[in-house]
């Protein structure tokens, strides 16, 4: 029962992490319909970012973290103005290829400058506690707090801003809003902007409790795309709960399966899914 | 009539500077890298007739390689087979996943059969990695035996190899020139121009599309056995996605979807890479932007780019010339362009 208790709680920290990278990811692909595979490319940049500002500038967590939500936003920013930008009117394999090109390049640069060696990252928050017979450290209930509360915030900024409603009504008609005067230009990259800082913030929350090294992204990424079309491509709410699905499923598969293959069951599920329905889950009907 | 003559004559050319390419560097180790080459080409022709000519990114395509690698090891390795047998054997079985996988994979479209091919080659990776009682996990397998002999053709010198890999090779370049100018190719651009279209005039694309797939997962197959043999020593590293995206360059940078692409392409990053092999490591920080770059400028690699100012030029001598019919110019064009 313990056990089962704990690895509740370990599913509910790995799930919101999950949650975080696929939020960003279904925006952006509400919004151009693009898989941006380099999206785990911002997610290591961010973990990186947190890092050096923390080990280097001396900056604290909290500072150290929103520094890298600016900087790797603005990588997305650039990502989107000088290479989606040009390609929208391509061929749908000509997006992924080039993001395809971007990861490469990301990777390749973190490697260049902070070497390929495994770094841990220091957190204030290492204190271990016991409460209902579950021991966990506060880095992960920082974890699980932080994420629901910036969940919520994307929430009411989508839901109850001005700007947050052009994102909506873009994802729903690009057409559409351009032809009610919404900048879609302007748009995309806002969008841009805030899937990059959710995966700095996703990876400089997590980061603590795993490691830092340049092919860190890649994983979470395959996995925030299997949640994504779990949950419905483009599909907010989906994103959230397919990543605590994801999550409670692989702490409860590592504990009752087996932990080598631990990593294998999203990707099993993933197949399961697209062999049963060829376009996810809560896919829109008809041609 | 000159054209055809021009370009057979440069295929002639070429077919004989591959055959007489020993004897002209007496190099061990620029004919290592050459008979690499051959092989990876054979990989990034199946890539192209998917990818380039019907239009799917199939992403789990080091995957196949890997399993055409490894079936070869296990069979002459662990079940100590004849070697050709386990050869045929090796292609056989990676054709047979990759029908088994095309089934279910090809039901999807566009990107959700990019992210399903690369969720399928993950999990060969992974299961690659982790079943250590057939395939050695980590360690990798070693010992794998050189191709044996054809009656009295001996395979064990690397001069023989080169020749085996480069006969082998041509032997695929004749098949994928084959299937392109057949009305099987035209079917297959057919569905990559508009699937919708080409269902509507009365082709089965599933069928058409299964059968790339399969030639597809056979040719990297085949190129996973030689590398096994060639090689002799193969780790799971072999079936990463960083040799998918490897073999995506070479198709990128030559062409996707040309003839000629795969040559040029893996010819000349190979041979960059290997002048650049200071930076080993940190290459991709110089191919990664021109991965991107060139999608942007120009998508169909350098052959594309090659023909496009060709036809500019031509185009321009015709105008001189004589009213030129335009409709006839364009469709020709795109006869042309494929």
């Amino acid at each position: 029962m313990e056990i089962l208790v704990q690895q509740l709680f370990n599913g509910l920290t790995i799930g919101s992490v999950y949650s975080l990278v696929a939020l960003g990811l279904t925006l952006v692909y509400g919004i151009l319909h693009i898989p941006n595979f380099a999206h785990g490319a911002l997610y290591m940049l961010g973990g990186y970012i947190t890092l050096t500002m923390m080990t280097s500038l001396g900056l604290h967590y909290w500072l150290a973290i929103f520094i890298s939500i600016l900087a790797v936003g603005l990588v997305g920013v650039l990502m989107e103005r000088f290479v989606f930008h040009p390609l929208r009117d391509s061929p749908p394999i000509h997006d992924k290829i080039a993001a395809i090109g971007i990861l490469l390049f990301l990777e390749a640069f973190a490697q260049f400058v902070w070497g390929a060696d495994y770094r841990t990252m220091p957190t204030p928050y290492d204190q271990v506690i016991h409460i209902f017979g579950i021991t966990f450290t506060l880095q992960r209930m920082l974890i699980i707090v932080s994420a629901v509360a910036v969940m919520i915030l994307l929430y009411l900024f989508l839901k109850k801003t001005f700007i947050g409603s052009t994102i909506i009504a873009m994802s729903q008609n690009r057409e559409g809003a351009n032809l009610v005067g919404v900048n879609t230009n302007k748009v995309a990259m806002m969008t841009f902007m805030i899937s990059g800082g959710l995966a700095a913030i996703a990876c400089s929350l997590a980061a603590p409790i795993n490691l830092v090294f340049p092919g860190m992204g890649q994983l979470v990424i395959l996995k925030a795309f299997v949640i994504i079309i779990l949950g419905g491509m483009g599909s907010i709410p989906g994103a959230i709960i397919g990543g605590y699905i994801l999550g409670f499923s692989e702490s409860l598969g590592a504990t009752y399966i087996s932990n080598d293959y631990k990593d294998i069951i999203a990707f099993v599920l993933l197949v399961i899914i697209l062999s049963v329905k060829p376009k996810g889950l809560f896919a829109k009907e008809g041609h | 009539m000159a054209a055809i003559f021009k370009q057979r004559n440069i295929i002639t050319g070429l077919v004989l500077l591959s055959l007489v390419f020993p004897f002209i560097t007496q190099n061990e180790y620029y004919l290592h890298i050459m008979t690499l080459s051959f092989i990876w080409m054979i990989g990034v022709y199946g890539l192209n007739l998917l990818a380039g000519y019907t239009g799917y990114l199939s992403l789990a395509h080091a995957g196949f390689f890997a399993i055409g690698a490894y079936s070869l090891g296990i069979l002459t390795v662990k079940a100590q087979l004849n070697f050709w047998l386990a050869f045929i054997l090796a292609c056989l079985i990676t054709s047979f996943l990759g029908f088994l996988i095309g089934l279910i994979a090809l039901r999807t479209k566009e990107h959700f059969f990019a992210i399903y091919t690369l969720c399928v080659g993950y999990i060969i990776y992974l299961v690659i990695d982790k079943w250590e009682s057939l395939t050695e996990g980590v360690r990798g397998l070693i010992g794998i035996p050189a191709p044996s002999n054809i009656g009295p053709i001996s395979f064990q010198t690397a001069l023989s190899q080169y020749y085996l890999v480069l006969v082998i090779l041509l032997l695929v370049i004749l098949i994928v020139y084959r299937i392109v100018h057949s009305l099987t190719g035209r079917t297959y651009i057919a569905i990559r121009n508009s699937e919708d279209l080409a269902q509507t005039i009365g082709i089965s694309t599933m069928k058409n599309k299964l059968t790339v797939f399969v030639l597809s997962t056979f040719f990297a197959g085949l190129a996973g056995a030689l590398y096994a043999s060639f090689v002799r020593f193969i780790g799971p590293d072999i079936g990463s996605t960083a040799i998918t995206f490897d073999l995506l360059t070479y198709l990128l940078v030559g062409g996707l979807g040309t003839l000629s692409g795969p040559i040029i392409g893996t010819i000349l990053i190979v041979w960059v890479s290997q002048q650049l092999q200071f930076l080993q490591d940190y290459r991709m920080l110089i191919f990664g932007p021109v991965l991107t770059l060139l999608i942007i400028f120009y998508p169909r690699g350098i052959v594309g780019a090659f023909t496009g100012w060709k036809h500019k030029y031509e185009d321009k001598r015709s105008k001189n010339k004589d009213i030129p019919n335009d409709s006839l110019v364009k469709s020709k064009k795109q006869v042309k362009e494929g």
